[in-house]
């Protein structure tokens, strides 16, 4: 009987231990934190911020709003230091800059999280596509994608522009398709290390169709990596519509978009006007943000990621 | 006088996620003295690596030692500033990881790697780090010393590279070694050959070395003092005659008890005698299979050559041979994975497709695969019910409340708990994982589990709950299992036949008796030989046998003429063995041996 009972105790005292330390969960920097609230804050304004704005976007202020008393009778109205009239200063035309940067949110993230879906909606469906259909489809796609890739963006751009004209629909598109080239490339890569993975193998023993292996087998496992380059990608949409913009090919006037808001005012600069910088400091609040927060969550997938995005 | 290495109340936590502290070591104290081996066994989870690898000032990201100290040469490494300790690494201890295949660049010369830490640390010169790494490559018994720092890692075989190692480690002539699992992942013929070479070259080094590993038969062969772990705490400590023979804790004898008996007749599960002969559950006639292109039928890279197996139904049969023998690719075809290039697969009787893509849902049913490494087969994105509620939809069309009640079944058939049902694979052990897999397969109420290496990955206690969980289940479930293995203990323990595999040909297979006993195939004789047993002393003794002298340290050859065991053989005939395929002996009631040699020339 002694004996039976140490066989008993030794089966419960003796557990088998797990080999390794639960999934931990994302824990946001102080940086990201920050990263989080300025691009919280950017969201509300795509919302409120027209409706909070002192003026239309189009206004050029009236110059007697500037009259101080006893002063000069008829002040210029264009790139006004910052006053109680106007919280940011006038541009170059007299109109509000802290107006024209609360609607310019709306067009400018607007207008590229619009070309940002268009491009993942078709790099990723195509790079999925490549990476787990037959070789030749993959060598087409690729080599196709290949030569896309070759040619620099802003030129693409010019071009297409150029030849099309300048609206927001096709500046979108336009967008989307020249950002899904290297959409398709992250994901095919993501897509073929999933693909032969053992589990990947296991559902194709079952008897699983294709359907079934994309959606359940491998976009769950890339859907983190890719939600972190589409924080990256966006912003460098965000860039090249701005670039756009300053080049005069973006968003047309008098509709705002704070690429262009840099290009207009950029002759207040001798005068020291801050119209100019502001748009940057928007741009440049924004995507900094983003890439707080990416930094954070590829941190946290243990720094792979960005071996995937060269 | 004080040992080499002290280590003094050491205790290690890990940070949690809300930032308090879990304890991985507790309190452990031992001595490593100049000469000796030391060697920490346990399970995973045990802290031996956690531990071993403190001798170097070092702990794995998310673990900080709280205190306790571990003195190298009477000083604290723990608290020493971080550029001494990059001195110490490497030059006076050394690190050895598991997997040299993952240690070596493959874009650097053997040489360059080997000398390069003596080198950088300004110990030796270049030309006195060659003269060096050639005088251990010597003592490691390497082929061809002086041009073997030339070649490149891919250019020799995976024993060698393991090998190639310990000199990368020892070059710098450390103090001490800290080995970390370094047998682990080999084959039992290579792992002779890697033991051998590591115990010859600590021994006339004259450096200590730490030994971490859970395999206590390979211990008892290296080790001078072992350490028992568990749970971060030491449950035994002594000479290694003392543990082996007289075990004084009751862990030690679980560890004891799951090494398996040295493999010999009559220790497999008794099935019933007499069976009527109906068509068996899975059969494979004359089949060749392979990878590359296809040149006029037949792959460019033939692994699997005129194999005919039969498995009846309600048995097991274990398959056998080392990596590269076509054990995989033999699973794969069965499974459908790989079409077969020629032959046939037949299922009760009916020929299967090759293809899977073209096989009913019935017959993909019938035949389950198990994939070797859990960690890798189960989808860390879908949750247990998930995993294994998808093949009782899929093939048994179960849903609701049918399907969550049979998903409780399974769980508690592979004896887990039922809230593991919401769980993530991640926040399951190793064994627990492959449990899992198991019941995935077992879902599908199939007629053949394809078992693929299953316990290989496994730490000895876990791998042998595993093997009984099998036992059962064909009890219960009166599945067949194809158990494919490179551990002859394991399979002679279990399997009803042994089909022993070697280059992609059967060159034995029979009742497990049969096999286990004479006559033997040269080859089946030299797994018998390589199986590590729990004795002091056995590793001097196994090398003096013929079989190892001619086997060990060569690797598996596809042959295109002759019998592909011909470099191995002890029993060779020259001029015929390499130049004709060898014919099938029958020795009654299916047990076959493929060999020149007589049934006078194999009992001699």
């Amino acid at each position: 009987m002694p004996e039976q009972e140490s066989e008993a105790t030794m089966e419960t005292s003796f557990q088998e231990l797990p080999d390794a330390p639960p999934r931990r969960r994302i824990r946001f920097s102080l940086s990201g934190k920050i990263g989080i609230f300025l691009v919280l804050f950017w969201v509300l304004m795509i919302f409120i911020g027209p409706s909070i704005s002192p003026y239309n976007e189009a206004d050029f202020l009236d110059e007697s709003l500037f009259i101080v008393p006893g002063g000069d009778e008829y002040p210029d109205t264009d790139y006004q230091p910052p006053s109680k009239v106007a919280l940011l200063g006038t541009d170059y035309l007299g109109r509000d800059t802290l107006s024209r940067i609360l609607y310019g949110a709306r067009t400018t993230i607007g207008i590229s999280f619009a070309a940002t879906l268009i491009a993942y909606l078709l790099g990723v469906t195509l790079g999925i596509a490549a990476a787990v259909g037959s070789e030749w489809l993959d060598m087409c796609l690729s080599r196709f994608n290949d030569a896309f890739l070759s040619i620099p963006t802003i030129m693409m751009g010019l071009v297409v522009i150029a030849a099309v004209g300048s609206t927001i629909p096709i500046l979108v598109i336009m967008t989307g398709f020249i950002y899904a080239t290297s959409v398709f490339r992250v994901a095919r890569s993501l897509g073929q290390d999933v693909m032969v993975s053992d589990f990947v193998e296991a559902a194709k023993v079952r008897g699983e169709g294709l359907w079934w292996i994309i959606t359940r087998e491998i976009l769950p496992n890339i859907v983190m990596p890719l939600a972190t380059d589409f924080g990256l990608r966006f912003v460098w949409i965000i860039l090249f519509i701005s670039a756009l913009s300053f080049l005069g090919l973006g968003v047309q006037p008098p509709m705002s978009d704070w690429g262009s808001m840099v290009k207009e005012n950029l002759g207040g600069l001798p005068y020291g006007s801050i119209a100019p910088l502001m748009p940057s400091l928007a741009i440049a609040s924004l995507t900094i943000s983003i890439n707080l927060i990416v930094d954070d969550i590829s941190a946290h997938s243990g720094g792979k990621l960005s071996n995937k995005m060269i | 006088m004080a040992a080499l290495l002290e280590v003094d109340q050491l205790k290690i936590d890990a940070r949690k996620d809300d930032g308090s502290l879990s304890p991985i070591v507790k309190g452990v104290s031992f001595n490593v003295d100049r000469g000796e081996v030391v060697a920490l066994i346990g399970e995973s989870g045990s802290g031996k690596t956690t531990i071993a690898l403190s001798a170097l000032g070092y702990t794995k990201p998310g673990l900080e030692f709280t205190s306790g100290e571990v003195r190298l040469h009477g000083q604290d490494v723990i608290s020493m500033p971080s550029e001494e300790k990059r001195l110490m690494r490497g030059q006076k201890v050394a690190y050895l990881a598991q997997s040299a295949a993952a240690t070596f660049n493959p874009s650097l010369t053997i040489g360059e790697q080997v000398t390069e830490s003596p080198v950088l640390h300004g110990q030796l010169n270049q030309e006195e780090a060659n003269q060096r790494a050639i005088e251990l490559y010597r003592a490691l018994e390497l082929p061809d010393p002086e041009k073997l720092g030339k070649r490149y890692p891919h250019q020799v075989s995976g024993g060698q590279l393991q090998r190639l190692m310990a000199a990368m480690a020892l070059c710098g002539n450390p103090d001490l070694l800290v080995l970390d699992e370094p047998t682990t992942a080999l084959d039992v013929t290579t792992q002779i050959e890697v033991l051998k070479a590591f115990k010859s070259v600590i021994k006339q080094e004259g450096s200590a070395a730490i030994y971490v590993t859970h395999d206590l038969s390979v211990v008892a062969q290296i080790a001078d003092d072992i350490v028992v772990l568990y749970a971060g705490e030491i449950q035994e400590h002594g000479r290694a005659e003392q543990v082996v023979y007289q075990p004084g804790h009751d862990y030690t004898r679980r560890l004891m008890n799951a090494v398996r008996p040295p493999p010999a007749a009559g220790q497999g599960d008794e099935m019933t005698g007499d069976h009527e002969r109906e068509a068996p559950a899975l059969e494979v006639r004359e089949l060749s299979a392979g990878y590359g292109k296809k040149n006029n039928g037949n792959p460019s890279i033939r692994v699997l050559r005129d194999v005919n197996i039969s498995i009846e139904r309600g048995h097991t049969v274990g398959v056998i041979g080392e990596s590269g023998c076509g054990k995989s690719t033999l699973a794969r075809v069965m499974s459908g994975l790989l079409p077969a290039s020629q032959g046939d697969v037949l299922l009760d009787g009916e020929p299967l497709q090759p293809d899977l893509k073209n096989r009913s849902r019935s017959e993909l049913q019938k035949v389950q695969f198990v994939f070797q490494m859990a960690d890798t087969a189960l989808n860390p994105r879908q949750r247990i019910d998930q995993i294994l509620g998808r093949p009782l939809e899929f093939y048994l069309g179960l849903k609701g409340g049918e399907k969550r009640k049979r998903i409780a079944e399974l769980l508690e058939m592979v004896e887990l708990p039922q809230d593991f049902a919401g769980r993530y694979p991640d926040e399951l052990s190793g064994g627990q994982k492959q449990r899992i897999n198991l019941a995935r397969a077992l879902a599908a109420s199939p007629e053949i589990l394809l078992c693929d290496e299953v316990i290989s990955a496994l730490d000895s206690i876990v791998g042998a709950n595993v093997i009984e969980l099998l036992k059962r289940l064909r009890k219960l479930t009166g599945v067949s299992y194809v158990f494919i293995s490179h551990d002859l203990s394991t399979v002679a323990s279990f399997a009803d036949e042994i089909v022993v595999l070697y280059a992609g040909r059967v060159v034995e297979q029979g009742h497990v008796d049969q096999v286990l006993s004479p006559p033997y195939h040269p080859y089946t004789r030299l797994l018998i030989a390589s199986v590590p047993e729990l004795r002091v002393g056995w590793l001097e003794a196994t090398m003096e046998t013929q079989e190892a002298k001619a086997g060990i340290d060569r690797v598996v050859r596809i042959t295109e003429t002759g019998c592909p065991f011909f470099d191995r053989c002890p029993i060779k005939i020259e001029g015929t063995c390499d130049k004709e395929i060898p014919p099938i002996r029958n020795f009654g009631d299916h047990h076959q041996i493929e060999c020149h040699r007589s049934e006078a020339d194999f009992l001699n």
